[in-house]
């Protein structure tokens, strides 16, 4: 499966690192109190680490050249997947299957630690930001770097509403949603005719000045210490103990999940959901079948903005303190990940994408140091290697029975 | 007005522009060639400060002159982070040359990260600071602190960078490759460019001008992190984009006109709003001109 | 009656290159026209500024639709021109890739189709309809076209004949009254080319649209158009009916060089 070119050539590429990182890796210096130390072991470390991963590299590589049907045989464990795969996809076995996930969703907060329960509930706000971004990103295919600002409008409403009006929860998650959604046309009307990179910046650009606004504006903001003190969805003003509360919040966040995965799914079969596509797959043949461009990229940056906004609204209640630290660029490169990760236009992998991306490293706490690392790699190696993502999205398969068939005739 | 102080801010800003500049280069020409915004050319800078660093350390017990501690650890640094650039992209771009625009782009900011705990793993998360090895030059005892020799050394360096750059692309053999290249990928390997070459070389030269960027401002600041990087590398592409990514003059005008806008906007303006400058003048400029300053509008196609 | 496609004196230049030098092109009702000419004589690109995609530098595009009034539609994006009954097929393919051939042929019901948003989302039963009716529609012109047996297959994975034929029905699902294709013959077998041929006849007796045609197949042009317009570096150096064209020294000086003549 690995030649033996390949093995030696994985010896030369261990070389060439550890040449390459010896000063990084080996000499470490300290030049507060000129300490230098030299870590030798280290180069060991890269050499054998670098044999390892480059032989691992060049399998993956044979694998993905040999054909689809090739690599089946090939692999006894990824036939038995695939039918595995068959198993799940019919009706009969995926009803079950839901329910048992509903289930198990359900009865999670009530055995599960008021710790636990948070983390589920960020991972289900991933969720949320993974779906919204991938009305932008995975269906209208517009690169869009700054979702985290949006991410922040929704949950400043709720912050700022609160603190200056008093306004509670529910009423401001609308209000939270629209002004996200508000910000998205106004801010995409003039950049949206710009071109892929040239969008991807601007994007990026625009979620840097809204959070460093937020960090500045500190006589309303309170600048980078934030504003705490945001209260917890209510229930008809009744009053809850924290881990009710808590599960309380879970249980929106959920509903929330279920309500957005309900819309996108709607959205992504109609008419609307079509053109984004479509735009995606080629801007000037969509314009010449008679898409508007301008309004299909407006609508859906406009709409991607609406669920950033409503997750935001969520974040403020969830975590009852919201900084501008919570939405750097690295966030929006997150829910990016999420999208891409977990299946760029796909549902079902939007999902998967966030709990992975989410839970993962809070469960592989004890190498919390290397996680960011290892993040890194894998976004590198999804994308050489299973670039579909988790679930790669599927197109929907339309159905005609006899009678349709004749009567087209 | 305060002259001084305003020759101030305008030195200052170049200087600020010539970093950029320097980093820019690197954006601009991996862009024009490989149509890709190499998110991890930010850590490059970043690693070719922090190599000088270790090597400064390292020799700093030696004795040597600091002058030459300093050329020796530029050296190093530049070299190494050569080596980083075309690694990166023998693993993280080349085997996504043929797949969507979206993947290298995600493949990028993988590599970022990686690089940028890597770093942060291998060293520390501290800010170290770098120590002072140009000395002051005489003449500038009465320029009344305007200017510092450091300064001066980093606007020079770019200067010639600039010189050499510009000779290079207009009159070699590769530099005529790396133009044709960047026309039209297809036809230059129809006519017998060698493609993974031209690519190499782009990265190997985007990556030394800006490990330079990096050796020359760890001293010019004084002290630098593993996060020094993104900043910058964002900075300066969105100086490249200002200027009109692909085009080589677009990105060293882009540098310079960004980094005197941040220098003046903090100068007079207010300095918490540093970043805030640099970004609304991008979106102002493109919206403007959606093709960047010298970018020219292209009509695809069909 | 006017005509239903007017062009006069178009226009276009590319920095320095003029592409489309002067054109007067008209077509009628029912008509099969092409258009000929050496490789880059400008033909794409006027068919580009005829659909919108660029807007020439000088000249006037007019269209007549059938039972409307005549009206200019020089400098209009390329969405309101489809709107108002032009279609067009790419020279070099330009499916949706990763769409299925049904969905590609949706896509060109779009500009017919009313939901919005909100209808999406709450499925009401005219969104409801209206989707089943466009299923039904797109379904029935994939079957004219004979592409019936791929419906739920992704665009990429056709043969190349086959996306030609799925671009002529992605085009036709826009209800035009003239059709624009651009080389649609290209890479195809001598067979794919004579179904082509009957299949564009039958375009024009069925569905009453009339067709503008970019070929470079001789035999195809000869056999099926009505009228033939040649080009040459931007100019139209003749018009006429196929036999007319065939026998005029200029078009032939075109074609084959100045050597010809020595
Ligand atoms: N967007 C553009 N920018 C610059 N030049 C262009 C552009 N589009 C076309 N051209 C130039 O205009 C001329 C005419 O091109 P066009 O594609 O219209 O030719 P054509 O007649 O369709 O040729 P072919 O038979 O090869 O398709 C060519 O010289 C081409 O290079
Ligand atoms: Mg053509």
């Amino acid at each position: 499966m690995v030649t033996l070119k390949q093995i030696r050539n994985s010896v030369l590429i261990a070389l060439w690192m550890m040449i390459l990182t010896f000063p990084i890796m080996v000499i470490k210096v300290n030049t507060i109190e000129n300490i230098v130390i030299w870590r030798w072991m280290n180069l060991l470390y890269i050499g054998v680490g670098t044999v390892i991963l480059s032989i691992f590299w060049f399998f993956l590589i044979n694998r993905r050249k040999l054909e689809p049907e090739e690599r089946k045989r090939s692999f006894a464990l990824k036939g038995k997947i695939e039918t595995l795969k068959g198993v799940l996809a019919k009706p009969v076995v995926q009803k079950p299957l839901y329910a048992a996930l509903l289930v198990i969703i359900i009865i999670f907060p009530f055995v599960s630690s008021l710790y636990q329960t948070g983390i589920m509930i960020t991972a289900l706000m991933y969720v949320i930001l993974g779906l919204g971004l991938n009305i932008v990103v995975g269906l209208g295919g517009l690169l869009h770097l700054g979702y985290a600002a949006f991410y922040a409008v929704g949950a400043y409403t709720y912050a700022l509403l609160h603190r200056y009006l008093g306004l509670s929860f529910w009423v401001c998650l609308p209000i939270g949603a629209l002004s996200a959604m508000l910000l998205g046309i106004l801010v995409g009307l003039p950049v949206l005719r710009l071109r892929g990179d040239y969008l991807a910046i601007v994007t990026l650009a625009f979620g840097e000045i809204v959070r460093i606004l937020l960090e500045n504006l500190s006589q309303y903001t309170g600048g980078p210490a934030g504003i705490s003190g945001i209260p917890r969805p209510s229930f008809f003003g009744i009053k809850m103990s924290l881990s009710t509360a808590m599960n309380y919040t879970y249980f929106l966040t959920f509903a929330l999940v279920l309500f957005t995965i309900f819309v996108v799914r709607r959205l992504e079969h109609s008419r609307l959901g079509r053109s984004w596509v479509a735009m995606r797959e080629d801007e000037v043949a969509s314009e010449a079948m008679g898409i508007d461009i301008t309004r299909a990229k407006l609508s859906s940056f406009a709409l991607g903005a609406l669920w950033a906004g409503l997750a935001g609204v969520f974040f403020s209640a969830k975590t009852t303190f919201v900084n501008p630290a919570s939405f750097t660029l690295w966030e929006s490169v997150i829910i990016l990940c999420v999208v891409v990760l977990g299946g760029i236009g796909s549902i079902k992998g939007v999902v998967l994408g966030a709990i992975v991306i989410i839970l993962l490293p809070e469960y592989l706490r004890a190498f919390s140091q290397y996680r960011m690392l290892f993040f890194g790699l894998i976004l590198v190696m999804m994308m050489i290697f299973r670039p579909g993502g988790f679930i790669p999205a599927k197109r929907r398969v339309y159905t005609f029975d006899k009678a349709q068939l004749e009567e087209s005739d | 007005m305060d002259l001084d102080y305003f020759f101030q801010l305008f030195l200052g800003g170049m200087t600020r522009g010539s970093i950029y500049a320097l980093i820019a280069l690197g954006y601009t020409m991996v862009y024009g060639i490989i149509k890709l915004i190499n998110f991890a050319h930010g850590e490059i800078y970043m690693i070719g400060a922090f190599t000088a660093l270790i090597i400064v350390g390292a020799l700093g017990m030696t004795g040597l002159n600091p002058v030459l501690i300093f050329l020796i650890a530029g050296v190093i640094a530049v070299l190494t982070s050569a080596g980083y650039g075309v690694t990166i992209e023998r693993i993280a771009y080349k085997p996504l040359r043929n797949a969507p625009r979206l993947s290298a782009l995600i493949s990028a900011i993988g590599m970022s990260l990686f690089l940028q705990n890597y770093v942060l793993l291998a060293q520390t998360s501290n800010f170290l600071p770098f120590p002072t090895l140009i000395p002051e030059f005489k003449f500038l005892a009465n320029a009344g602190g305007i200017i510092s020799s450091t300064q001066i050394i980093i606007l020079a360096t770019t200067a010639l960078v600039m010189v050499v750059l510009t000779l290079l692309i207009k009159f070699t053999r590769i530099g005529k490759a790396m133009r044709a290249t960047s026309q039209d990928r297809q036809m230059a390997q129809l006519v017998g460019i060698g493609i993974n070459k031209v690519i190499a070389f782009t990265f190997v030269i985007g990556s030394f001008t800006a490990a330079l960027g990096g050796v020359l401002i760890c001293s010019h600041i004084g002290q630098i992190n593993f996060y020094i990087g993104f900043i910058a590398g964002i900075k300066a592409f969105v100086a490249a984009v200002l200027g009109g990514i692909g085009s080589i003059p677009g990105a060293v005008l882009g540098s310079f006109v960004l980094g005197l806008t941040e220098s003046f906007g903090t100068g007079y303006i207010s300095s918490d709003y540093e970043d805030v400058f640099a970004f609304l003048f991008l979106v102002l400029i493109l919206t403007i001109r959606p093709s960047g300053i010298l970018g020219r509008e292209k009509k695809a196609k069909v | 009656m006017a005509a239903i496609l007017d062009a006069s004196q178009v226009t276009m230049d590319f920095g320095g290159l003029r592409a489309v030098n002067n054109a007067d092109v008209h077509i009628d009702q029912g008509e099969i026209v092409a258009l000929i000419g050496p490789n880059g004589a400008g033909k794409t690109t006027f068919f580009n500024v005829i659909t919108g995609v660029y807007k020439p530098t000088t000249g006037d595009v007019r269209i007549t639709a059938p039972g409307k009034e005549t009206e200019s539609i020089t400098g209009l994006k390329p969405n309101k021109i489809t709107e108002k009954g032009l279609a067009r097929t790419f020279q070099n393919i330009r499916l949706f890739q990763n769409m299925t051939v049904l969905e590609n042929v949706m896509i060109g019901r779009h500009c017919r189709m009313k939901a919005g948003i909100a209808g999406a989302v709450f499925r009401d039963r005219k969104t409801r309809e209206e989707e089943e009716q466009v299923v039904a529609d797109s379904y029935a012109i994939l079957k004219k076209i004979g592409l019936e047996t791929f419906v739920n297959e992704l665009a990429k994975n056709l043969p190349y004949g086959a996306q030609r034929r799925l671009e002529i029905a992605r085009a036709m699902a826009t209800e035009p009254f003239l059709l624009l294709l651009d080389e649609p013959a290209a890479g195809m077998n001598p067979h794919e080319t004579r179904e082509l041929d009957e299949m564009i006849l039958k375009i024009r007796a069925t569905e009453k649209i009339s067709i503008l045609l970019i070929e470079h197949d001789m035999s195809l042009v000869m056999s099926i158009s009505d009228r033939i317009y040649v080009m040459d570096y931007g100019l139209l150096i003749a018009e006429g009916q196929p036999k007319e064209v065939r026998a005029n020294p200029a078009v032939i000086k075109a074609y084959l060089g100045e050597e010809f003549n020595a």
